[in-house]
């Protein structure tokens, strides 16, 4: 199963559409878990990009960056899932205009 | 040509499962599309050669990544008053501004990247390869991401280890003014 026909541009193109879409559900949204999962799929979208151009020149790199991002990934969700428990025990809301200031 | 049709799918999948996860009001069905658009970007993985990227993404980001968010919104509880209320914050004034300008930002990557052509790949890397790069000139690399991920669960261990007993500091302040 080899992808001989598939153009770069388009795999960039959709990388580029998921970017955007994880950009703006970003800036939509005010729940802090819709937040991360912004980020998550704004990292996923680059991590595309990454394996689509080690793909392209048939290189390992890009596969070797996209377990570079998955481990950043998982480590900025397990800290940030954590920042998730503490604002809505203190916040009693996952709004994150509530935690505008720097000291609780 | 198989391949082709198979990638317009997978791409248009991932694409509107993605966007219908960012507009949901209810987290876990927002989580449920978030898990089939990261599938679908494992299919798009499998079809340009990358079989063992593929693994990893349905592995550890539909597994295990996406298990966690899963713990946490169940701990949290949330229940239909979250919905309406996310409703209420998803209007149209809200997110004009930010859909401008994501637009504007779309545009210019597609400008970026109008200049890039040619097919995406010749053959499939296999996974000996990724490993044998991965522990060659990537070593260090490697050793930075393991103290990443040491970093990552000392902090989270910090922040959610007295999730439940310990008071914040207002609930103290709160006691101390009572005594």
């Amino acid at each position: 199963m080899e992808g001989l026909n598939i153009p770069l541009n388009h795999i960039l193109l959709v990388s580029s559409l998921l970017f955007a879409i994880g950009l703006l559900g970003l800036m939509i949204r005010r729940n802090i878990i819709f937040i991360l999962m912004s980020l998550e799929v704004m990292l996923n979208s680059a991590a595309l990009a990454f394996v689509a151009a080690g793909a392209h020149w048939g290189q390992p790199d890009g596969q070797i960056v996209f377990m570079f991002i998955l481990s950043v990934a998982a480590a900025e969700v397990a800290v940030g899932l954590g920042l998730v428990l503490q604002v809505q025990r203190r916040f009693k809301s996952l709004d994150m205009d509530n935690a505008d200031r720097m000291r609780g | 040509m198989l391949e082709i049709t198979l990638f317009y799918i997978a791409a248009t999948v991932a694409l509107v499962a993605t966007i219908l996860a960012m507009t949901r009001a209810n987290a876990i069905h927002a989580l449920i599309y978030l898990i089939v658009s990261l599938l679908a970007v494992a299919v798009i993985f499998y079809l340009i050669g990358a079989p063992f990227a593929a693994a990893l993404e349905i592995v550890i980001y539909a597994g295990a990544i996406m298990v966690l968010f899963v713990f946490v919104i169940m701990m949290l509880n949330l229940g239909e008053k979250g919905d309406a209320r996310e409703k209420q914050w998803l209007s149209p004034a809200v997110w004009a501004g930010p859909a401008l300008l994501a637009v504007v930002l779309f545009a210019e990557l597609l400008y970026v990247i109008s200049s890039a052509n040619g097919p995406v790949s010749t053959g499939v890397v296999s996974a000996k390869q990724v490993g044998l790069s991965l522990f060659g000139p990537y070593v260090l690399a490697v050793e930075i991401a393991s103290m990443l991920l040491l970093a990552g669960l000392v902090g989270s261990f910090h922040l959610g280890r007295r999730y439940l007993d310990r008071n914040t500091p207002e609930e103290e302040k709160s006691q101390r003014g009572a005594e």
